[in-house]
């Protein structure tokens, strides 16, 4: 079936040799693609990961791009890769969404930052591999050794005969040669890209800017109906009572329908549908319906049930013990000073700005998905196992996303449309609300911490204690509420614990943004300020002392190892672009935070300015070393800035709250996101250093809140230690 | 019952309710998909949409309301030369991520050029701030701004 959507992701397809329309393909096998456990030794045909490239007699070459495209750049900046080392002139390159094939493309998720480290070398010698098929079949027709023949963008050259061909001519002849090992294979010296490192506009913008049908939303296939998915309140709470009549009353409405829906939080839940011939029909029919919900067994609880937990939970001995190095309790003991502080932040929803939806085609016992998706292999499994299927007979289309933020890393939407196009016999969209969306998303977890630091009588810091009260149950925590042992000032104090206490949850939650760490940040580096101030220290100096001497923490190679000398790095850098130090008038101040994650090092100041009770950021600065090479300083810049202003909008007004079981917020009327007249301006610096380029989607943003709450500190004495800011202020 | 309706300078002729609001019209009847859904309350700007050259939330904007007047989607806006310059600003910037919501920030800051051709910063964050972006491209999204009225040079 065929889509009207632009860019469909079927346009590559899975062959070596001649494509249609007189065009080559290239297929190559990506040994660096393949996990240890898939590895089998021959060459493409018994290693199914390949990736293609479509070089047309014209010179025109579409590439593709493998991982889905939420807003990240990830669809432009790792064709890019490719471009670079197979030497084309990015003006005729193409990109098209590649289809789902983990056989063919490996990993195709969009997660943790993952692409960019994980893509930059295979996707470099996808481009090299074309470029030496290129070469070897120019070889063959001048009847010349290869290395005697260079490439110039979109030609390869004979220098000593003085001739050149274009790709476009050699590409048939290179598509039936037998790619050489990756390995064997000299990559570009940096020095000479013509296309990394250069900023290059996003691939989709001319789409969108003339409103081209690009996202999951805007998906239409022949026969579709659309669908609204009415679920209970409570989470997992079943439907008790329904009269279907009103609804199927509503002009255009087709079908009325109760879902039982499992426990599974992530699975298909109880609620009604109705499907229609508009989606306002649809809507329309679901506002006729009165519904009674079942009772649940997690109907009571409530974010101030937490709280008053989270205070319970403070002042008893915590359930475990995560990490703990030295004695604390020795150490507090013995210090000059103590410092303690609770802090605290609420559950935040994605927002993305799409809502869910998702459309399927379920026939014959196979269904036809297109899904804005940041994780679909996850959700064939799901959709499979729901619906009593073979994965093998799903097929799953990525759409651009409207935002994805890590909500779309879950499936649920996927397998509601499944299971609906399979009772109604029909081509489905299953689109949500607003109100759908922030009562059903996988929040990202509340959470509450007790910090205890001593300070020798130089104002070292001695001993640091986190009492940290997530959700759990036992040794199991709910998604997204763990917390690594290993986070700074791990390894830089002598005396360091992460205890932990758990309480029940019935609430989905999930990765947010920088999940973990978007909190983390905030709490971590909100008590390191405290500290430096009760040292008597400037806050910048304090973190340099914290840091101490370049090394690293942890073992070589590890997302969770962390080095000092990075981290100083950007702190330096941040400080000397925002002024640190210098005069700032009456109630304004200066706030700075450092954060390590997703393998990047991050530095923020902000500038605030609080009159009246009122708050208004005046600016932000960030430092970012994500290793040696920044592949598309347009993108880049877009995502620091991006991340940046999500740390500080989230911190001023996002909060989820939970009451009777159910979301209290319902519209963006009551879950205020930032807009346009609060955003400050963000200056972006990159610091290089020789380390292999890591993803920016997420590490900017842990941050942000942190050097936000500072300034206000800076500004006006008031430790704001609390998410969101509201109205603390006031 | 079929309704006339006047969009991007054609005249159709529609089937849906009277009632139902102008976004799910061009959406799922005129398969115009470029205007946004994003919270249906006029909260968001997602959905934004010129009638008679004015921007309005067309989730919230009936059929009925609509009559005979002039409707304009992202889809037609460049047709209009303020509306092109808006366009050509916000590929030259590159403003989008996701870009969900630029197709409604696109409209809001045509309307807004039309009627202040130089904006002030107030006035831009007059127009703009019905228009939420979650992905914050605020500052190109200012910046583009400036670049369509020839404030400031049209370069990321």
């Amino acid at each position: 079936m065929t889509a009207i959507l632009d860019n469909p992701a079927r346009r590559l397809f899975l062959k070596t040799g001649a494509a249609a329309g007189g065009g080559l393909l290239l297929s190559f096998s990506l040994p660096g693609l393949v996990r240890a456990q898939d590895e089998t030794p021959g060459g493409a045909a018994a290693n199914p990961f390949s990736a293609f490239v479509r070089i047309a007699p014209d010179g025109t070459v579409t590439i593709a791009a493998k991982r889905p495209e939420i807003g990240q750049g990830i669809k432009t900046s790792m064709p890019m890769l490719i471009a670079e080392e197979l030497d084309v002139d990015w003006a005729a390159v193409r990109i098209e969404q590649a289809p789902i094939d983990a056989k063919v493309f490996g990993e195709q998720s969009a997660g943790g930052s993952t692409s960019t480290p994980e893509d930059w070398e295979p996707m470099r010698q996808v481009g090299a591999v074309g470029r030496a098929l290129l070469i070897q079949a120019a070889a063959q027709r001048w009847n010349v050794p290869a290395p005697s023949l260079a490439t110039e963008p979109g030609f390869v050259v004979d220098k000593a005969g003085r001739r050149r061909l274009p790709y476009g001519e050699l590409a048939q002849a290179a598509a039936s040669l037998a790619p050489p090992d990756p390995k064997t294979l000299v990559l570009k010296d940096p020095k000479a890209y013509r296309i990394i490192g250069k900023p290059h506009p996003q691939s989709d913008t001319a789409a969108i800017v003339v409103g081209k049908p690009l996202y999951g939303i805007d998906v239409r296939v022949p026969g579709m109906l659309y669908a609204t998915f009415l679920k209970a309140p409570v989470f997992a709470a079943k439907v008790a009572k329904v009269d279907l009549a009103p609804a199927r009353a509503v002009k255009g409405v087709r079908h009325a329908f109760v879902v039982d829906g499992g426990t599974e939080l992530e699975g298909l839940l109880g609620g009604v549908v109705v499907v229609a011939d508009t989606w306002w029909a649809a809507r329309k029919g679901r506002n006729a319906l009165e519904v009674t919900w079942a009772d649940h067994p997690t109907s009571a609880q409530s974010s101030a049930g937490f709280i008053k937990k989270a205070a319970e939970l403070h002042g008893q001995p915590p359930h475990r013990n995560l990490k703990a190095v030295g004695d604390v309790d020795a150490a507090l003991k013995s210090a000059a000073k103590v410092v303690s502080a609770d802090y605290s932040y609420p559950f935040n929803a994605h927002a993305t700005l799409e809502p869910q939806n998702c459309t399927a085609s379920f026939k014959d016992g196979k269904v036809e998905i297109w899904a804005p998706a940041q994780n679909p292999e996850d959700g064939r499994e799901l959709v499979a196992r729901t619906l009593g299927i073979k994965p093998e007979d799903i097929t799953i289309h990525f759409t651009r996303s409207g935002g994805g933020f890590g909500r779309r890393l879950m499936n649920d939407f996927m397998v509601e449309a499944a299971w609906i196009s399979k009772v109604v016999g029909a081509p489905v969209k299953l689109l949500w609300t607003r109100e759908d969306d922030l009562q059903h998303d996988f929040y990202r977890p509340a959470g509450f911490h007790r910090l205890t630091a001593g300070l020798d009588a130089q104002g070292g810091l001695t001993a640091w204690r986190n009492h940290f009260v997530t959700f759990g149950e036992g040794q199991k925590f709910a998604r997204a509420a763990n917390m690594a042992g290993t986070q700074f000032p791990f390894g830089a104090v002598e005396n360091y614990a992460l205890d932990v206490s758990v309480m029940p949850l019935g609430v989905p939650t999930g990765w947010l943004r920088a999940p973990g760490n978007n909190a983390y940040g905030f709490v971590l580096q909100g008590f390191t300020d405290e500290v430096a101030h009760a040292a008597g220290a400037d806050p910048v100096a304090f973190r340099r002392q914290l840091l101490g001497a370049p090394r690293l923490i942890g073992e070589p190679g590890r997302g969770d190892s962390f080095h000092t000398g990075r981290m100083r790095a950007v702190l330096d850098k941040v400080a000397e672009a925002s002024g640190w130090g210098r005069k700032t008038g009456k109630g304004v101040g200066l706030g700075v935070a450092c954060h390590y994650s997703h393998r990047g090092y991050v530095a923020v100041v902000v500038e605030a300015a609080v009159a009246d009770g009122s708050l208004t950021v005046r600016k932000a600065w960030a430092a970012v070393d994500v290793g040696r090479q920044i592949v598309n300083p347009n993108g880049a810049e877009q995502q620091v800035q991006g991340s940046v202003l999500d740390g500080i909008g989230s911190s001023l007004g996002q909060a989820i709250t939970i009451e009777n079981g159910a979301v209290a917020q319902s519209n963006f009327g009551d879950f205020p996101m930032l807009r346009l007249a609060d955003a400050p301006d963000v200056e972006v610096h990159f610091v290089t250093s020789d380390n292999p380029p890591t993803g920016l989607g997420e590490p900017a943003l842990p941050p942000a809140p942190a050097a936000l709450v500072n300034a206000i500190f800076a500004a006006t004495g008031k430790r704001i230690r609390t998410l969101p800011i509201g109205d603390q202020l006031a | 019952m079929s309704t006339s309706l006047k969009v991007n300078g054609r005249v159709h002729a529609v089937e849906a309710e009277p009632d139902t609001p102008l976004l799910w019209v061009l959406r799922d009847e005129l398969g115009l998909v470029g205007t946004k859904y994003g919270c249906g309350v006029a909260q968001c700007g997602a959905c934004t949409v010129h009638i008679d050259g004015v921007a309005m939330r067309s989730c919230v904007t009936s059929l009925a309301r609509v009559g005979g007047k002039a409707v304009t989607t992202i889809e037609g806006v460049g047709a209009n030369p303020v509306g092109a310059k808006v366009q050509e600003a916000w590929k030259a910037i590159d403003v989008p991520q996701c870009g969900y919501c630029q197709a409604g920030q696109i409209m809001s800051a045509t309307a807004l050029l039309a009627a202040a051709p130089k904006p002030t910063d107030d006035e831009i964050d007059a127009a703009m701030n019905g228009n939420l972006c979650r992905c914050a491209t605020y500052i190109r999204i200012r910046k583009a701004i400036k670049a369509a009225s020839g404030q400031v040079e049209a370069r990321a």
